[in-house]
């Protein structure tokens, strides 16, 4: 009947040979058990007169290493099972937390050319980025915009800057109709610029053509990188080689559409019409003077007369075109955020859970009314202290009566610890409920007593007050185990020797049988400790808004606000803190001195 | 202990007696009077009324009329608190009258010395029962809550608290009604059918993986041995909410949340630290000489393990089992994120009713769980004194 058992004698023992903690566990194990095949290794070591042979004439040493190893195996083949089992399921996801937490690679994967535009440009000046990375980001969004990634950059950059994610989804409607004026131009001069099959003809050189694939893998890479899907296999279309060397990015945008319309719409090449981001690359590649004097290909014809026409077409600007769409686009705050977030890994999940924040000019503070992870921080702490200290003066004469009153009543008496115990979580919040409300039971025998009106009911829950009750209530028993375990070990008589050597009551107490009794409120306290930082339940449910912790937060930013890297870098914080306490609870009590039943 | 007593039970002299006996008066009248509407009047009424009881009980009433005046007492006090109270206040009365007659006797006899070792100071005895009234006061802060669950859980009316017709002990302030509401909603039998479902399966998977580790473990010449075992016992450290995430994170890119299969094994994976803790602890006490002893007798492994073994550490397997079930039964956070609606089990219902407030169905969910558990307490105690008295330990 001792859950939480833990060996007192043991724990001076771990002292005395000074961390030492291998020949503990050796120790207790093999003290009274038969020789072991070590014993006899060392004895046949001892032995200097000629090797000691087995039975069947091989030397006793190495017959003895080799069930040595035998055993060892088997042991290790045993545990293995569970080990790998407890490595998937349980070590890996927590590993992929703390990989989310500086994980960042969505600016990059999504905004791929505009990311290495950027690498030039100086947040420090006072001018927003020019027209090539603004054509850079024209080409990232509108494949983005079809694959409908844009939103998820959106949201991503908008936990750093507020109202990226409008921004982005705006632009995601609006960016077909860039160029617009060009690519009418080009459809009305010669209609066979709509038409699918002519530019399937154009791209690929016609039959029999000499192929050139680079452009499709380098397509491929970029969609992959996107969308994290697959675009493996054959897209019904390899780029020519000749129009390759001439128009080289309209080329590579034609090779994303052609695979992203095989892969992801399910459709064939040349019966679909190019997006428009293909046809406003060809402008700007023949309007950049391309010289199309040697080519022989399919549509020579078209491509020259193409460019003869708009040579007295307007260019196309796309810095104007994005700030037409929104003038947010000038904000150079929004792209300071793009680059400082465009690298693949990232602090800034970590900076924002202590309330620090990224910019161009460094580390610094967030304005003070936005601290909010510091205040939860220290809050959990608070009260993770406070209820482990009611649990210490609440359990410390519980454990003492246990222990010194015969072991009949107390075993009684333990039941009255151990059905809460065992007793489901969700019940015994519901007690609580039940019993702190304003309506409910504390308070309903208070106003009956007559120690309070009726219209001033006590507040005792949804507040700070409700969660140290709460959560002292259910976190008892894990004090009071450790406790007791330690304090049936200390012997009675120890108090009486003290007093008829003329100690006082409290002197007894104090200078006897407390210091022997501090095993177990440490082993107590840190069990206390550990479960109440990471609680999420009770808070949740009795602790309103000032009563929270930061597991709730959490909670918060995983199921409500979907900031998952925010929340893998606070859990990541909370897990140090725990296995920091894990660790000392490991060096003060031993982790496999624990017991439970 | 001994056949003789050191102790002096002595009748204790009327000035001590009749003060002691008025102050506890007062206190309690202190109480009815400010239920009654005035604290003063009840503050001396109760000391006085106590202070003559004591009186007359003591003098007149003592030795073989005791029995008589306690009952007197008893009913006397029944009968007021009728008077003041109808049948709530019968009840009350009762309990008051039963102690006092009880209380006047113990001090006015000087029968609180009886247990104590005779050369305390009086100091020292009231220190001795403070002590333990203080004690008394933990122990009832830690069970009344499971307890007020119960009759509240036969609430007539939707309220989470007494209403007066529960008072007035009404039967038409009782039903079974948030039973019925239970066992007929379709949410909530669909709950109880995930959990019936999903914990059992956990905790085969834990037990499984678990026993056979905690016996590769106990063999002397594991490698690694403190490495292997904290990242075992893990689970059982590093907080629900933590785990909920990472395993939320990761099951999402294995395609396992939402599922019935992920919900399994993350459960197996919370419960296995127990398993592997009392099966450990069991096999400690484990003859190893006894497998020797099988195989001299040309046992091959698997028959050693299962008919010398197993039977012996049954008993640490079936308690860790338990704490596996009821953690994977009785667990919210990681279920909450890790599966989705359709593996919604008890607890998580309960969530949703307890955040939202709905109704008292899950007061009487709660009871029924409060007698589960109290089920599995005594299965887990029986379990450990079969384990100790096999191990040739005496049960503590």
């Amino acid at each position: 009947m001792r859950p939480f058992h833990t060996d007192k004698n043991k724990f001076d023992k771990n002292k005395d040979a000074n961390g030492d903690t291998m020949s503990d566990v050796t120790d207790a194990t093999t003290a009274k058990n038969a020789p072991t095949p070590d014993d006899a290794l060392r004895i046949s070591d001892s032995k200097a007169s000629g090797p000691v042979l087995a039975a069947d004439g091989t030397p006793l040493k190495k017959s003895l290493k080799r069930a040595l190893r035998a055993q060892k195996l088997r042991a290790l083949a045993l545990i293995a099972p569970l080990l790998i089992f407890i490595l998937i399921t349980f070590i890996a996801p927590i590993g992929d937390m703390l990989f989310r937490s500086v994980e960042n690679q969505i600016v990059s994967s999504t905004l791929q050319n505009t990311v290495v535009e950027l690498e030039d440009w100086d947040p420090a000046g006072a001018d927003i980025p020019g027209e090539p990375t603004f054509e850079a980001l024209y080409w990232d969004l509108f494949l983005a915009a079809e694959a409908k990634e844009h939103t998820k950059l959106g949201t991503r950059l908008n936990y750093e800057e507020t109202g990226v994610s409008s921004l982005f989804r705006g632009v995601g409607r609006g960016i077909d109709d860039f160029g617009e004026d060009q690519v009418e131009a080009l459809e009305d001069f010669d209609p066979v610029w709509e038409d699918e099959m002519f530019w399937y003809t154009l791209m690929s050189g016609g039959d029999g053509a000499e192929q050139n694939s680079r452009h499709l893998s380098a397509a491929r890479e970029r969609l992959t990188t996107l969308t994290t899907d697959d675009f493996i296999g054959s897209a019904g279309f390899v780029p020519g080689a000749e129009i390759s060397e001439l128009l080289p990015r309209t080329i590579s945008e034609y090779s994303t559409f052609a695979l992203f319309t095989v892969f992801a719409d399910e459709d064939v090449v040349a019966e679909e019409e190019p997006w428009e981001a293909v046809k406003v690359s060809l402008i700007q590649e023949l309007t950049s003077g391309v010289d199309l004097a040697g080519y022989s290909g399919p549509g020579a014809a078209e491509l020259r007369a193409a460019q003869d026409m708009l040579a007295d077409q307007p260019a196309i600007d796309f810095k104007q075109a994005f700030l037409d769409d929104d003038e947010d686009w000038a904000d150079s705050g929004l792209w300071e955020t793009i680059k400082l977030y465009s690298p693949p890994f990232t602090t800034g999940y970590f900076l924002k859970a202590v309330d620090l924040q990224k910019t161009v000019g460094g580390v610094e503070a967030v304005p003070d009314g936005e601290k909010i992870y510091g205040t939860l921080f220290k809050r959990t702490l608070f009260m993770s202290m406070v209820i482990m200290g009611s649990c210490i003066l609440l359990g410390y004469p519980i454990a003492w009566i246990l222990a010194n009153l015969p072991v009949r009543t107390a075993n009684l008496l333990l039941i009255l610890v151990l059905l809460p115990f065992w007793t489901s979580l969700l019940v015994r919040t519901s007690a609580w409920k039940v019993m702190l409300q304003q309506q409910g039971v504390i308070n309903d025998i208070l106003v009956w007593l007559g120690m309070i009106a009726d219209d001033s009911r006590l507040v005792m829950i949804n507040n700070q007050f409700g969660t140290i009750v709460a959560m002292t209530h259910i976190l008892l028993p894990f004090m009071i185990l450790p406790m007791y375990s330690v304090m049936q070990t200390i012997p009675q008589t120890y108090l009486r020797a003290a007093k008829s050597l003329g100690a006082t009551n409290w002197t007894a107490f104090w200078r006897v049988y407390f210091p022997q009794s501090i095993p177990g409120i440490g082993a107590g306290s840190i069990l206390v400790f550990i479960l109440s930082i990471g609680y999420y339940i009770t808070p949740e449910i009795v602790g309103g808004t000032t009563g929270t912790f930061i597991s709730n937060r959490i909670a918060y930013h995983i199921s409500s606000s979907l900031n998952w890297g925010l929340a893998a870098a606070l859990g990541s914080i909370l897990l140090a803190a725990v296995l920091i306490l894990y660790w000392a609870y490991d060096k003060i009590v031993g982790i496999d001195n624990v017991k439970l039943g | 202990m001994a056949t003789y007593t050191l102790t002096h039970v002595e009748k204790k002299p009327l000035s001590f007696s009749v003060p002691v006996l008025a102050a506890a008066g007062a206190f309690a009248g202190l109480f009815i009077g400010t239920a009654q509407g005035s604290g003063p009047i009840g503050f001396v009424g109760g000391a006085v009324m106590l202070a003559l009881l004591g009186l007359v009980c003591l003098t007149a009433l003592s030795n073989d009329k005791e029995k008589i005046a306690r009952w007197l007492i008893l009913l006397g006090m029944a009968a007021a608190g009728y008077a003041f109270g109808a049948l709530p206040g019968l009840v009350v009365g009762a309990l008051f009258g039963w102690f006092f007659g009880w209380f006047i006797y113990w001090i006015g006899e000087g029968r609180y010395r009886a247990n104590l070792v005779p050369y305390l100071t009086p100091g020292q005895v009231l220190w001795h029962y403070s002590f333990r009234v203080i004690c008394g006061m933990i122990f009832f802060f830690l069970i009344t809550p499971i307890v007020v669950v119960m009759p509240l859980s036969f609430n007539a009316e939707n309220f989470f608290t007494f209403t007066p017709e529960m008072l007035r002990f009404d039967p038409a302030g009782y039903s079974l009604k948030h039973y019925r509401d239970f066992f007929n909603s379709p949410d909530w039998q669909q709950a109880l059918w995930n959990s019936v479902t999903i914990a059992p399966v956990a905790t085969l998977l834990s037990v499984t993986f678990g026993t056979l580790a905690a016996i590769g473990l106990s063999s002397e010449h594991v490698p690694f041995k403190r490495a292997i075992m904290a990242i075992l016992i893990s689970p059982m450290i590093v907080p629900l909410i933590i785990s909920a995430a990472g395993m939320y994170f990761f099951y999402s890119r294995l395609g396992l949340q939402g599922t019935y299969w992920g919900v399994v094994l993350a459960h197996a994976a919370l419960g296995i630290p127990f398993v592997i803790i009392t099966v450990t602890a069991t096999l400690v006490g484990f003859d190893r000489s006894l497998t020797r002893a099988a195989a001299n007798m040309g046992a091959n492994p698997v028959t050693t393990f299962f008919r010398v073994q197993m039977p012996l550490i049954l008993p640490g397997v079936i308690s860790g089992g338990l704490f596996a079930f009821i953690t994977s039964f009785d667990e919210v956070v990681v279920v909450l994120f890790v599966g989705s609606a359709g593996q919604k089990t008890l607890p998580w219902q309960m969530f949703i009713g307890l955040r939202e407030q709905i109704s008292p169905t899950i007061l009487a969910v709660a009871t029924i769980l409060v007698s589960l558990s109290i089920l599995l307490l005594a299965t887990v105690e029986v379990l450990r004194r079969r384990s100790e008295r096999l191990r040739g330990m005496s049960p503590g």
